[in-house]
Parts: structure tokens; C-alpha cells; sequence
């Protein structure tokens, strides 16, 4: 057995909190895309800036700022524990939110730059063809973003899998409940494990780059396609 | 039915303010130079251009109160773009079906392969928007647009963005459209060509102003009007056709004023056409001449003569009573001693075939 149970534990973790992150940052990410596309607000730019902190903010700065807010005594974890749950800090819970600030620039910038790519005609014409602001929205909106949906799913997935600050700080490094591979490569590097290290290192070399491959592959194809 | 429209509507400096009264049947061209606020017109009618006052009704059904508008998708109307804006996502079946598939049964009136067989596209059904020629793309994007059974057509110089030969292409389809929809049609253009080939009425538009409305006959030969100065300026002329020659090959149409002859054309005895006769092709003589081989030339009474440039004059008169320009020197003018009322001859050295 080239994994220990551990690795494994690890491997589904990553995998589950990588998938469920990618899919709250699509829900959350879509509407939040299109209405930055869309809005003439003047402060826009405010929010945009805010959501792109996680990309020069180190890691363990918005970890140490989860981890407060998540704490039994931060309003988040204030929250759950008078909603009569437990704090978020070192929980998988914990981890998704966090993941999900972290993340968020990954999914909300390629599908606001498809989103404003459309421009306003396909809508209007579709307007003036009977469809609803909200059918315009899944029927014209969505189909012709679809390159910008593919590439802020995969981006938003290989940078959750690849998140180990802000992890480190808010999830702590439990076994089975918080313990990711990022972290569990680490831990084995300390350990003077290489042999173990680098099976995780390759397999989460080769699972980036196919991720990538597919992103630049199937977005060349979809480019093709456009008039 | 008739479309109303008021609007006032600012953007930035330009100040579009209309107040127009437009028969519901036919095609209407609105016609002006660019930046005159054509397209912000008629995107105001489709209720794509934000408009805070205005009024706006097309037969019984009010568009727009003061503030109070029918948001665009519940207008039933049928937008043709400048450019053809196909769905990429869709083929051009695709296309057509997906304003079709929102109109309730019972409101459609023009069947799918009606719209397809007007515009000649059903070999490109299976087809994607990329692997279209830009006539062809036009043309679905003209069907897809019928196929809405809208109760007015809105169309955006929807030929400005073609080559002349992808034009030449598309006009026929247009010219059919004219002659086999009962839908009234706002045609936006710059082209005089485009506006004597198609147009029954006209809305002159300047800088956001309406400057003149009428039947395009009429406003073609206005000479207190900018096209009666175009070095293209000519009379546009109704004409039916009655019979043809076999032994010399001619085709003989009627007017009010008169009867042309043309060479042999492939017409429908009985058939309406329209002529286009440019001003310079129509010379002046005060007697009937007897040898000459001019066979067009029709008695007509001079109603207008107004000095074009230094040296000539456009005279403005009626045959029968349809109102056609001549554009003779000033000198001529003088010599024949020209002036409004007096009866003279228009000989017509070439006259162009429409449709």
C-alpha cells in the first residue's frame, strides 16, 4: 500500500472540502459575477478590490482573521455557539468558509470577465425575442459564459486543493476531520518521509496540470465556436 | 392600427424629442444622417433605450405612460439589429425556435417554415451562426424576428454592416416582406437607395428633431428638403404594369401621368412596380417634340423652381399627379423662361426598375 489510511483520510478531505468550496463559490459567485458585470454602481470597484485580498494577502493573514472570527468569543463562532452549535474553528465547517473567502477571487473574476465578455446585445435581442430578464439570464447568459463557468470551477477546485495557510491556521492539522494533503505532505516532509511526500507531491502535480489542461483545452474549443 | 410615440429622451448632449403619429401599415423608413437619433428611436420603441417620459401606443395597446413601461419582453414586436446578433449557443434552428417557443399558440400567426421560406434559409436550419456568410446571417436574424408574428417589425439599417453584393442579396427578401406581410415596418437607414426601394412613408429625422413626415414620393421631391438636393435626387414613381410588345420586346407600365416604356422585363400584367427617376435624367421642352428618339415624355405642369447652385435650377413639377425633379441650367431655365404653373414637357432619358 503506497498511501497510508491517513493520506487517504487526507485525499478525501481535500477532495470533499475542495468540491463542496467550488460549489458555494459557483452559488454565491454567479449572481455576485453578474451583477459586477452589469451594475454602473460607483463603488464598484470597492467590492472588487475586497474580493481580490485573497490573492496578495498572505495566507496566513485571512487565516488569522478567520480564526478570530470563527473562535468561540469572534461574532461567527459567537453566532453558532448561541445557535446552540459548536465554535467553527478546527472543524470542516470552519474550513469551507474559510476556503471560500480564499477561493473567491478564482471563481468571481473569470465569471465576471465572461459575464461583461457577452456584452448587452445577446441580452437585448433575447428581450426583444420574449424571454424574461431571468430566462435571458439561464437560457442566453449562462450558455454563452459557459468558458467562464469551466475555468472558475477548475480554478476555484486546484486552489482549494492547494490552500495550506489559511488551513493551517484555522483548521489546525486533525487527522480524518481537518487534516488536508497540502498538510499532510508537510507533516511527512517533517517526518523525513520523503517517499511518502513525494507520492502526494506527484499526484497533486499531475491532478493541477490535467486540471489545467482541460480548463485551456475546452476553452479553446468554446472560443472557436463563437462568430 | 397606428403607432404613437412621444419621447423625450437626453443622452449627454444629444437631445432626441419626437412626437410622431406613424400609419400601422407598409414600411416606414426613418430616415437622417448618422448621430440623429435614429437607432435611439427606435430602441425606444422596443423599450431597450432607458426613457423616463414618454408615451408610446401601437394600435390599442399602450408601450409607455409617462413613466409607467411594458418592459421589452412583453412587447410584441420583432427587432432586427444592425448587426445580426445570432445566438452562438445556437444553431440557426435554434435561433429561430427561441423567440417562437414564448409566444403563446394562440398569437402566432406566421408559421416557422412561413418565416423560413420568405427569407430562403431552409437549407442552413442544421447550421451554426459561425458558419454563415453575413447575408445569411442577416436573413436568419430577419426570420427569427417574423417568427414572433410581432405587430410591428423594428429594423436597424439592417443592411449597413453588408458589402453590395450581400445587399443585393438581401433587398429581394425585403422587397417580398413588403409585398406578402400585413406587418407594419419601421426601417431605420441612411440610404436613399434603400428608402426609394422599400419605404411608403418616411420620418425625416435632425439632430433628435423629426424635420418632415409623409408618403416617400412626396418627401423625396420636397425641395425644402435636404434628399431633393442629393446629387442622386429623383422622383420616385408608382406605376402598374398594362401590357408588353412582343414585336419590339417592351414592357409598357402606367402611371398618372402617363405610360412609360421600358425595355422587355418579366413582369405580371397587372403588377404594381416602382420607378426611380433620377432629376438629371429628366430635360425640359415647352412643345412636344416630334423627332426624337426619347419614348418617355409626359405633359406636366411646373410647380417649384429653386436655384441649385450657381448654375442650375431643381424644378419641381407634377405629371398627373405624381410629382417628379428636374435638374436644368439656369440658363435653360431662363431661356424657356420657366416658372411655377407653366405647362411644359418632361422627357425622360432613363428611369430605373425597383422592384
Amino acid at each position: 500500500m503506497i498511501l497510508s489510511e491517513s493520506d487517504l483520510n487526507a485525499l478525501t478531505i481535500t477532495l470533499k472540502l475542495a468540491g463542496l468550496s467550488t460549489l458555494i463559490l459557483l452559488l454565491i459567485g454567479t449572481p455576485l459575477a453578474w451583477w459586477l458585470a452589469r451594475t454602473r454602481w460607483k463603488f464598484k470597484f470597492m467590492l472588487e478590490s475586497i474580493i481580490a485580498l485573497p490573492l496578495v494577502l498572505p495566507p496566513t493573514v485571512l487565516g488569522f482573521y478567520l480564526l478570530v472570527a470563527l473562535g468561540a468569543n469572534g461574532p461567527l463562532g459567537g453566532l453558532m455557539s448561541w445557535l446552540g452549535g459548536q465554535p467553527l474553528a478546527f472543524t470542516f465547517s470552519g474550513l469551507v468558509i474559510g476556503s471560500v473567502f480564499y477561493s473567491m477571487p478564482f471563481v468571481v473574476q473569470p465569471l465576471q470577465h465572461a459575464f461583461t465578455a457577452i456584452g448587452p446585445r445577446p441580452l437585448e435581442v433575447a428581450a426583444t425575442l420574449r424571454a424574461s430578464p431571468l430566462d435571458r439570464f439561464f437560457t442566453v447568459a449562462v450558455p454563452l459564459a459557459r468558458s467562464g463557468f469551466l475555468t472558475a470551477a477548475v480554478l476555484g477546485f486546484a486552489h482549494t486543493v492547494g490552500e495550506f495557510g489559511v488551513v493551517l491556521m484555522i483548521g489546525g492539522n486533525i487527522p480524518g476531520e481537518t487534516q488536508v494533503l497540502s498538510i499532510a505532505i508537510y507533516d511527512h516532509v517533517e517526518a523525513l518521509e520523503y517517499g511518502h511526500a513525494h507520492w502526494l507531491s506527484g499526484g497533486l502535480l499531475l491532478l493541477s496540470f490535467l486540471m489545467l489542461v482541460t480548463v485551456y483545452g475546452l476553452n479553446r474549443r468554446f472560443t472557436g465556436s463563437q462568430p | 392600427m397606428t403607432l404613437v410615440a412621444r419621447f423625450h429622451i437626453e443622452k449627454g448632449d444629444f437631445v432626441l424629442n419626437v412626437n410622431l403619429h406613424l400609419p400601422g401599415k407598409g414600411i416606414t423608413a426613418i430616415f437622417g444622417p448618422s448621430g440623429c437619433g435614429k437607432t435611439t428611436l427606435l430602441r425606444a420603441i422596443a423599450g431597450l433605450e432607458p426613457c423616463k417620459e414618454g408615451f408610446l401606443t401601437v394600435g390599442d395597446s399602450v408601450w409607455q405612460q409617462g413613466r409607467r413601461s411594458v418592459p421589452t419582453h412583453q412587447r410584441p414586436l420583432g427587432y432586427v439589429f444592425q448587426e445580426a446578433s445570432l445566438f452562438a449557443h445556437l444553431s440557426v434552428q435554434g435561433n429561430l425556435e427561441y423567440g417562437l417557443k414564448r409566444v403563446p399558440s394562440q398569437e402566432r400567426k406566421i408559421a416557422l417554415n412561413q418565416a423560413v421560406e420568405l427569407l430562403g434559409i431552409g437549407p442552413l436550419l442544421q447550421r451554426r451562426a459561425d458558419q454563415l456568410s453575413g447575408g445569411e446571417r442577416q436573413r436568419v436574424a430577419i426570420a427569427r424576428a417574423l417568427a414572433v408574428s410581432p405587430r410591428v417589425l423594428l429594423m436597424d439599417e439592417p443592411l449597413s454592416a453588408l458589402d453590395l453584393s450581400r445587399k443585393q442579396e438581401i433587398m429581394p427578401y425585403l422587397e417580398s416582406l413588403h409585398d406578402e406581410l400585413d406587418i407594419p415596418v419601421l426601417y431605420v437607414t441612411h440610404s436613399p437607395d434603400e428608402v426609394a426601394r422599400l419605404a411608403d412613408q418616411m420620418v425625416l429625422l435632425d439632430a433628435g428633431r423629426v424635420t418632415a413626415t409623409g408618403d416617400t414620393t412626396e418627401i423625396l421631391t420636397r425641395l425644402d428638403l435636404p434628399l431633393a438636393h442629393d446629387d442622386e435626387a429623383g422622383a420616385l414613381i408608382t406605376a402598374q404594369v398594362t401590357a408588353h410588345d412582343d414585336h419590339y420586346q417592351l414592357t409598357y407600365l402606367d402611371f398618372t401621368g402617363g405610360r412609360f416604356t421600358i425595355p422587355r422585363k418579366p413582369l405580371q400584367i397587372g403588377q404594381t412596380v416602382r420607378l426611380r427617376v433620377a432629376a438629371r435624367d429628366i430635360s425640359l421642352t415647352l412643345q412636344q417634340q416630334s423627332g426624337t428618339s426619347i419614348l418617355n415624355v409626359f405633359p406636366a405642369t411646373i410647380e417649384q423652381i429653386i436655384p441649385e447652385g450657381d448654375s442650375q435650377v431643381m424644378v419641381r413639377l407634377l405629371a398627373g399627379d405624381t410629382p417628379i425633379l428636374s435638374r436644368v441650367t439656369r440658363k435653360s431655365a431662363a431661356l424657356l423662361e420657366l416658372q411655377s404653373g407653366k405647362s411644359v414637357y418632361a422627357q425622360v432619358k432613363s428611369v430605373a426598375l425597383l422592384a
